[in-house]
């Protein structure tokens, strides 16, 4: 099986290749369009801010090349916001695979941003949570998030409820950094990998 | 909900843990790798790596154990110890690390926050604040708590904040090593004062010590060594506790 991480000026992806190793999969880092489309899996990460990592896809065509993927694709973090539709960081069009919006946490006593830390997912659906309780603790940073939507598979609280999972057909995303999220976010990795 | 976070924290030198440790069923009780595992799997949080070791030659073991933490440990670390330039963070980063820690270099030369926090983002830029109460004053300290500062430490913290800082690591001398309790006072205005994460350091002796920092101390996280590598508190147990006090904490299987 041929696992492709998309490369790009996304921050540091060092811990979801240490992750992919723990669980035995082989990968491949790079922004190639030919490697990328014969894939077997895509995994697009992100760490960074919206505007510049969208404006550096635009400039590579891969605004165009991952929304057009046919093979499971799983966005993490700000890899997912940037497959929303449009994100207030940086007044930012996303490539709108999925039909929501990312906005930045409100103001709320009680509530610092960054969200940072384990946080429990509800609502759990669709095959990546599968053999995940309900209440699952998973590792999150981050001061956007998406809305929820009818492609919400895992809700968040924090400020307000929010998208820590989406998926549309093909296309599967976490706001939550799987790859240090302990024996939970290993069960997700591995999760993607079977499908 | 959002929970609090526990954090043990390992000294290093020379790629090898420096304190001693009560766990009898490492292999090797100095392998800082091998007693992150064994945290990690016990429900720890996260992890802080403390490098206090600073020359060339030593750096390079600690990427190499950087390496070899990222690769066993499945939750977030920090490392701190001796950073003072963007090569630095951008090695650690690099090996693995998830976060890195800076202390006396922030102090030295405040912009550097600003310029890691740009570089690399907010979220993985912890800054260390070491404080001690002097004549009537909370005041930073630097070098191991050793040498005072100008600055005034909520002041200072808040400093940090608008600079870029995406966490607080806030040892308080005055408790440190007392094991009679964190400085609940301090923390709480801290946590107060800065709308960022604040890990509450020094002073932990007992489990009702945590419960009074998360409550009271209105910490995000509890950091502990000795304590925990000396097994006087376990981590499940710890989390157990705090579970039946009401206070929110991620138990694992």
């Amino acid at each position: 099986m041929k696992t492709v991480i998309i490369k790009y000026n996304a921050g540091n992806v060092q811990s979801v290749m240490y992750a992919l190793e723990r669980i035995g999969a082989s990968y491949l880092l790079t922004d190639d369009e030919a490697e990328i489309r014969s894939a077997d899996k895509v995994i697009f990460p992100g760490v960074g801010e919206a505007s510049t990592a969208m404006a550096y896809l635009r400039q590579r065509g891969l605004d165009k090349v991952i929304p057009s993927l046919k093979q499971p694709v799983l966005g993490t973090c700000v890899g997912m916001q940037l497959l929303c539709r449009y994100s207030e960081e940086g007044d930012t069009t996303c490539m709108g695979v999925f039909d929501v919006d990312v906005r930045r946490f409100d103001q709320k006593p009680g509530f610092k941003v960054p969200h940072m830390g384990w946080n429990n997912l509800t609502n759990l659906q669709g095959p990546l949570t599968e053999g995940l309780p309900e209440n699952a603790y998973v590792y999150f940073v981050h001061s956007y998030c998406a809305d929820i939507s009818p492609e919400t598979t895992a809700v968040c609280d924090y400020v307000r409820p929010f998208s820590a999972m989406l998926q549309k057909d093909n296309f599967y995303a976490a706001q939550f950094h799987a790859e240090i999220s302990g024996n939970i976010g290993q069960r997700i990795l591995e999760n993607f990998l079977k499908l | 909900m959002l929970t609090k976070r526990i954090i043990p924290c390992l000294d290093i030198k020379d790629g090898r843990t420096v304190k001693g440790t009560n766990f009898i069923n490492l292999r090797d009780a100095g392998d800082p790798v091998e007693l992150g595992a064994i945290y990690a799997r016990e429900g720890a949080d996260e992890l802080v790596f403390l490098d206090i070791t600073a020359t060339v030659d030593e750096r390079k073991t600690l990427i190499e154990l950087v390496r070899k933490v990222a690769h066993t440990v499945n939750i977030p670390f920090t490392v701190g110890g001796g950073i003072s330039s963007i090569a630095d963070v951008s090695a650690l980063l690099n090996a693995g690390a998830d976060k890195i820690s800076i202390n006396s270099s922030a102090v030295r030369n405040p912009g550097l926050v600003d310029e890691l926090a740009q570089e690399f983002g907010s979220q993985c830029i912890v800054v260390a604040i070491d404080t001690r109460f002097v004549d009537g004053e909370h005041i930073v300290h630097t070098h191991g708590g050793r040498r005072p500062t100008e600055l005034r430490t909520i002041a200072w913290a808040r400093e940090i904040e608008s600079r870029g800082a995406g966490e607080i690591l806030l040892t308080s001398m005055d408790t440190d090593g007392t094991k009679a309790g964190f400085a609940l006072d301090l923390t709480a205005q801290i946590s107060g004062a800065a709308n960022i994460p604040v890990i509450a350091s020094g002073g932990a002796g007992s489990m009702e010590h945590f419960v009074d920092v998360f409550t009271t101390g209105k910490a995000d996280a509890g950091l502990a060594a000795s304590i925990f590598h000396f097994k006087e508190i376990e981590i499940p147990a710890l989390k157990g506790y705090l579970r039946n006090k009401g206070i929110e904490v991620r138990l694992t299987d």
